[in-house]
């Protein structure tokens, strides 16, 4: 078991800047998501952890020693691929023992014919065997153990591709997209799989994933990558209540949350559509921020709007998404083609709704989120409103 | 028409359908077919024909002989000599123009910018025209005037005469005979060795596979198996055909050391006329082909393929 420390990692790739300098800590048994666009840096920062790409400059520390001289094998990792890279020759057996056969065999008993001097190569092979069999059970993927990767499922190959990766217990799992393969229900049932592996085995998790979802339901820690860097290091709670940046606004949460330009009236007052709210920033008057508001914080404003005395803006209904449980309703805004919101509605609200009418959408203050024109957050002057602390029956 | 009304369609209308069906399908087969008769079956059927006749060259008749031909040349020292000569040139090209090429694109491969260079280099020869080259051989492998024993000289070694020493004349043309195939078995390999999946080798160096032997034993030479598969079959099939090289450099000599089978058949069908048993011969030496190939085929065909 091992914390990680990446300390201003850096790399380019010719003239490309891929890392700039990325510090992250990531402690011993944690479940910590990468997360971001492609091209965000996520890949590179995980394969130069494992040893496979080499950093132009900073260090990694693995259990508190640095890694940057040892190779791949050598820094106690194990790493599943997005393609699962499972060896198409050898059988699901041969493909989790390989790495026992190279660390407890030496060359001459692994070459052939040479091997057949070797005494102690049968106990070793036993070992081996006895190893592999005991992960197979825990992944059961014992009635497999004979099968070539090409008879294998999408999910059996991965549940494969995890077997070799725990079979020489690595204080150190590295994921780098590994779900992104497989069909959607399987997805969502590997991500429970996953998480339950990541509780039973104690060891440190670095998952790599572009799905917004997968590293919110999973981990510990969520690292929003852009552009070579960590945008916001956080909890999901955290990132997905109070996003750094409009960048980790727009990329956390589903349906995408509601941007709505609004500025800045005297005394720091927002106003949305010339209309005044009672939520005020420390910005300068004239300033034009950026307003967010999630999906679900939108609700409909019954009989006369204003009277409520929420603040609300009208909007119309173009198109009505059924998810079954809810429905997403998509909106136009009124007098701006381009820019559509997008509300969560129970079932019975969504139905008596019709398409192409016009309605008023209201929301709290509380809930929005506003940002300057650089993006940064901006933290309301004005209190927000108090939460009920919920408390379990039975902790 | 939906299942429903075929059902329902009276006898005779379906089996004029089914009968409609069958006649498109043999017209589409037939050109092919016929072209595959004219070039190949024809021809096959017509050396059966004369490999069981004494016919010669320019004649206007022939008489039977059965199997009398055959019998004659597996009893023929000179055609069991041919016959152990091929297969001893058969046994150095193989291993040579393969494993040789396997070496070569292993080692082309890992270079960046001179990759193509290299490519161009060792294919080269594949595209000469080998009688053209055997004359340049003959030249470079000349005793006295050739500038291969020019340099042997000067290193202090003895003359060699490669190519009028029955020691050496054989092996000499498997040597050529290999520079002929390494080209193109290399370019053979080369595209085996892109298709190998990067991630493989990624994932090997993270399970402890770190060094060159592992890797290739691991990863490269079982991916290989397939490409491994065909190049043998070919290299061995071309090894077979060793004709051009004899014929310009040696003329199956000196004293019979390099007369090799389709060489014979040569001799025997175009210049001494005996077509019906230069027929014969040759049927002899598509059996060889026919068995070797089968044999790897199928002995390899069920390791290789995963």
């Amino acid at each position: 078991m091992a914390a990680v420390d990446l300390a201003s990692i850096a790399k380019s790739f010719g003239a490309t800047k891929v890392l700039g300098g990325v510090d992250l800590d990531i402690a011993d048994g944690e479940f910590l998501t990468l997360v971001g666009p492609s091209g965000c840096g996520k890949s590179t920062l995980i394969r130069i952890i494992a040893g496979l790409e080499s950093q132009d400059s900073g260090s990694v520390a693995i259990g508190g020693k640095r890694v940057d001289h040892l190779r791949a094998h050598e820094r106690r990792v194990a790493m599943v691929f997005q393609s699962y890279a499972l060896y198409p020759h050898m059988s699901v057996r041969n493909n989790i023992a390989l790495p026992l056969t190279m660390s407890r065999l030496s060359l001459w008993q692994r070459l052939p014919l040479l091997r057949l001097l070797s005494g102690q190569r049968r106990q070793v092979m036993r070992g081996i065997e006895a190893d592999v069999g005991a992960v197979a059970a825990q992944l059961q993927l014992e009635h497999l153990l004979d099968r070539k990767p090409a008879q294998l499922s999408g999910g059996q190959r991965q549940r494969v591709a995890l077997g070799r990766a725990m079979v020489r217990s690595p204080d150190v799992f590295l994921m780098d997209e590994p779900l992104s393969n497989l069909d959607a229900k399987l997805r969502v049932h590997m991500r429970t799989e996953l998480a339950e592996l990541h509780k039973r085995l104690g060891a440190t998790f670095i998952y790599v994933t572009h799905d917004q979802v997968e590293a919110m339901t999973m981990s510990d820690r969520v690292a929003m990558m852009d552009a070579g860097s960590i945008l916001q290091l956080g909890t999901p709670s955290q990132l997905y209540e109070k996003p750094a940046s409009l960048k980790v606004a727009q990329f956390i949460g589903s349906p995408a949350i509601n941007l709505l330009p609004a500025s800045v009236a005297n005394g720091g007052r927002i106003e949305l559509f010339g209309r005044p709210l009672a939520l005020a920033v420390a910005e300068g008057q004239g300033a034009s921020v950026t307003l967010g508001i999630r999906a679900e914080a939108l609700s409909l404003v019954p009989g006369e709007p204003g009277h409520a005395g929420r603040p609300w803006f009208s909007a119309r209904l173009r198109r009505k998404e059924n998810l079954g449980s809810e429905y997403i309703l998509h909106f136009d805004l009124a007098g701006r083609d381009a820019q559509g919101v997008t509300m969560r509605a129970s079932p019975a609200v969504a139905a008596s709704l019709s398409e192409a009418a016009e309605f008023a959408l209201g929301f709290d203050e509380a809930a929005c989120h506003v940002f300057n024109a650089a993006g940064d957050r901006l933290e309301p002057k004005a209190p927000g409103a108090a939460t009920a602390s919920v408390v379990p029956l039975r902790a | 028409m939906n299942a429903i009304a075929l059902a329902s369609a009276p006898p005779a209308a379906m089996r004029r359908r089914l009968w409609i069906e069958r006649f498109t399908g043999l017209g589409f087969v037939l050109p092919a077919f016929i072209l595959l008769a004219l070039t190949i079956l024809l021809p096959l059927v017509v050396l059966l024909l004369l490999s069981v006749t004494n016919y010669e060259f320019g004649g206007v008749s022939a008489d039977w002989l059965g199997f009398k031909n055959y019998a004659k040349a597996l009893a023929d020292p000179v055609i069991r000599r041919a016959v152990v000569n091929t297969l001893v040139y058969v046994a150095i090209v193989v291993p040579g123009g393969v494993f040789g090429a396997l070496l070569i694109a292993i080692l082309v491969q890992r270079r960046r910018k001179t990759r193509s260079l290299y490519e161009v280099i060792y294919f080269l020869p594949v595209t000469s025209t080998l009688i053209a080259m055997a004359t340049v051989w003959q030249f470079l492998l000349h005793p006295s005037l050739g500038p291969v024993n020019a340099v042997l000289k000067w290193f202090g070694f003895g003359q060699i005469a490669f190519l009028s020493e029955p020691s050496t004349a054989l092996a000499t043309l498997a040597v050529i005979g290999i520079w002929q195939l390494l080209g193109f078995n290399m370019i053979l390999f080369l595209a085996g060795l892109t298709a190998i999946p990067r991630d493989l080798y990624e994932a090997a160096e993270i399970d402890g596979c770190a060094g060159g032997i592992d890797r290739f034993l691991t990863i490269t030479w079982p991916l290989l198996g397939p490409t491994t598969m065909f190049v043998i079959v070919t290299t061995m099939i071309t090894a077979f055909k060793i004709f051009d090289t004899v014929a310009v450099m040696t003329r199956g000599g000196p004293i019979g050391s390099t007369e090799v089978l389709l060489y014979n058949i040569y001799l025997e069908g175009f210049q001494y006329f005996h077509t019906g048993y230069a027929a014969a011969l040759t049927f002899i030496f598509l059996a060889f082909i026919l068995v070797f190939s089968a044999v790897q085929t199928f002995a390899l065909d069920k390791k290789v393929h995963y």
